[in-house]
């Protein structure tokens, strides 16, 4: 882990180091915040996760890939609580987690958000943050009576809720409704929300997904001050420049099982992840194999141009069948 | 037509024991669906058992009006938690259809022989009134002016509901601007995002589900101060007017629910005595009888209309109120 000072949003520091022993799926972390053993989830007849062993390392970031139905999700609802696995068990910071609810396992230090964002429209921004705080007074419902008791706290709580806003760049909208912030803003609000309750773990479910590019550089910077904070973040993502760019680790998922882990370089080499996930052409530029956009065509792309234009000729040998 | 008696009469409704009633009952509605988000269709049943706990505790075992009081909410606690540990996990939708069975089987309970010896079955319950009145501290005569001329039982009675009814919304207002309110607001937003925040969601709707409902048993006495307890006025219908109440005034508003309570009883107050002249008169072409049941078709009426062009109610805003998605 690195103590240095962390660089304003261009090349973060790393945190390497993290395992003991070969890497391998369910490779042993040196300080792990997450362990879990033989989770498994099945709907009907389908495994959604299955999950052997796997170690989140702490003060890092790690990210969660995968083609879509790898069970990334469904991982994520078992280890907040949110559901319930048919077998396994798995600690959180020392504690066995096994029948703890959502709610529990939130106050424990461990929060998240959600893939379709949950800013609570009708609720100002500021509401949305107070709520976000943990151990209010003014939440128990005899207290909540008498102003007296949680006026104070009540107070503590906006300055904080107030210079998250100002990290995230809201601090102009705390009248404002959630629902009258944008898709992007709304991310952000459900970002800063989940840090007023002071988490150890942040679970970020595709925090980048319609969100702008210029707005995605200052959530980059977000979750790499949470590292510097102390927290740990582990999060869900398809962009592979941003898990490249931000994660220390990196654990693929395909059809519910742990496939791969290691840092993101090495992981993207790995054959398995291309073949699961990544596919073999990810370096290719689309827009130049339609010819949309002038470009070289380097052999691969070639080659690539050379099965969609196959794909082609049997579609259309199909459809003058059907006719 | 006797247009002075018809106005006096319409007047007397503003502060009737039974608007101050399902005044009441409306503002533990709006705790309900306004704030939580509960789709409460049993309110009926909560009003009967403040009703029927009030009555039984003085007629069956000698108690005192207050213990009588104290026993309609303990039932109506136990009644929430009873129908809460079921449904309150499950969608809002589910609890709308297990409250509405709910308070239907109640007052089939209430209805059956088989309790007679303290329910009196169908015939209901009276005569529980003496100790309530010895309470009264208004020496006896006439007050008051105009349309609104009572003895001192009377005054009692409203006065008494008043009370309550101040104290139902004093309790709202207070805790709708706390920390508590606003995780309640929360959770009739997205339950999920609450929970996510370390909130124990399923304590709050209980507890909101308890506060409403005790706010129900409430009604069920003032209700039940005047006249007396009858099985039959705990019909679901009973449910749908104080529904019709509650979005007429504002679901998430605290005065809402009181506001809308008098334009409810003084509309159908005014409709009563304006229908039946009109009939008398020979300008409506049917008889008195259907003179009676044409103002229900009005509430009807009214409801849809509310719901599709006010949402909100007359005192709600527009933003932070339509109906729970």
């Amino acid at each position: 882990m690195s103590s240095n000072p962390l660089p304003t949003g261009v090349t973060p520091v790393k945190s390497t180091g993290l395992h003991v022993g070969e890497i391998a799926p369910g490779v042993k972390k040196v300080d792990p915040i997450i362990i879990a053993d033989g989770v498994t989830r099945k709907f009907g007849g389908l495994t959604a996760v299955n999950v052997e062993h796997l170690e989140i390392p702490r003060n890092a970031i790690t990210a969660l890939i995968g083609p879509n139905g790898a069970g990334k999700t469904t991982l994520f609802n078992l280890l907040t609580g949110f559901d319930k696995p048919d077998t396994g068990s798995w600690t959180f910071d020392g504690k066995n987690m096994k029948g703890v609810a959502a709610y529990q396992a939130a106050k424990l230090g461990q929060v998240r958000t959600f893939q379709l964002t949950k800013a609570l429209g009708l609720l100002t921004v500021m509401e949305n943050m107070k709520l976000g705080a943990k151990n209010q007074v003014g939440e128990r419902i005899f207290p909540s009576l008498f102003p007296g008791f949680w006026r104070k706290q009540e107070a503590t709580n906006e300055v904080k809720a107030l210079d998250l806003l100002k990290k995230f760049k809201l601090d102009t909208k705390q009248t404002d409704f959630a629902a009258s912030l944008s898709g992007g803003q709304r991310k952000l609000l459900e970002m800063a929300r989940a840090l007023m309750s002071d988490p150890k773990l942040v679970m970020l479910d595709e925090p980048m997904a319609g969100v702008n590019p210029a707005l995605t550089q200052s959530l980059l910077e977000h979750i790499l001050n949470l590292k510097q904070e102390g927290m740990t973040v582990l999060f869900v993502e398809h962009d592979m420049h941003m898990v490249r760019h931000i994660a220390d680790w990196v654990v693929v998922m395909a059809m519910g099982e742990v496939v791969a882990e290691g840092p993101p370089d090495e992981v993207m080499r790995n054959q398995k992840v291309i073949d699961a996930y990544l596919g073999s052409h990810q370096d290719v530029d689309l827009g130049v194999v339609t010819g949309r956009v002038k470009g070289k065509m380097d052999p691969e792309a070639k080659k690539m141009a050379e099965e969609v234009e196959h794909l082609d000729q049997a579609i259309n040998a199909s459809e003058k069948g059907d006719n | 037509m006797d247009i002075l008696g018809m106005l006096s009469n319409t007047a007397s409704w503003i502060i009737s024991p039974t608007t101050i009633a399902y005044a009441i009952a409306a503002v533990g509605l709006s705790v309900h669906f306004g704030y939580a988000g509960l789709l409460n269709f049993g309110m009926a049943g909560f009003m009967a058992l403040g009703a029927y706990g009030y009555a039984i505790s003085i007629l069956s075992f000698g108690w005192p009006w207050w213990a009588g009081i104290l026993v309609g909410a303990g039932a109506s606690v136990i009644f929430a938690v009873l129908l809460g540990i079921p449904t309150l996990r499950l969608r809002a939708d589910y609890l709308a259809i297990v409250t509405i069975a709910a308070a239907e089987i109640l007052r089939l309970l209430f209805t059956t022989m088989l309790f007679d010896e303290w329910t009196n079955s169908a015939d209901g319950l009276g005569g529980y009134h003496d100790s309530f009145r010895a309470a009264n501290p208004i020496p006896p005569g006439e007050y008051g002016f105009g349309p609104w001329m009572y003895n001192e039982k009377d005054w009692w009675v409203r006065i008494f509901g008043f009370v309550l009814l101040a104290i139902a919304v004093l309790i709202v207002w207070s805790l709708m601007r706390s920390p508590w309110g606003r995780v309640l607001r929360g959770i009739r937003e997205d339950e999920d995002a609450v929970r996510a925040l370390g909130k124990n969601v399923f304590a709050y709707k209980m507890q909101a589900l308890i506060i409403g409902g005790v706010f129900g048993a409430m009604a069920g006495v003032v209700f039940a101060l005047p006249s007396a307890v009858v099985p039959g006025s705990y019909v679901t219908s009973l449910t749908f007017f104080i529904w019709t109440i509650v979005l007429l005034g504002g679901a998430a508003t605290v005065f809402g629910p009181v506001v809308g309570s008098v334009i409810f009883w003084v509309i159908m107050a005014a409709l009563d005595n304006i229908i039946p002249a009109l009939a008398d008169a020979g300008i409506l072409p049917i008889t008195n009888i259907q003179a009676g049941v044409l103002r229900y078709i009005f509430v009807g009426v009214a409801l849809m209309l509310i719901v599709i062009y006010r949402p909100q109610g007359i005192f709600g805003n527009k933003k932070e109120l339509t109906f729970v998605k």
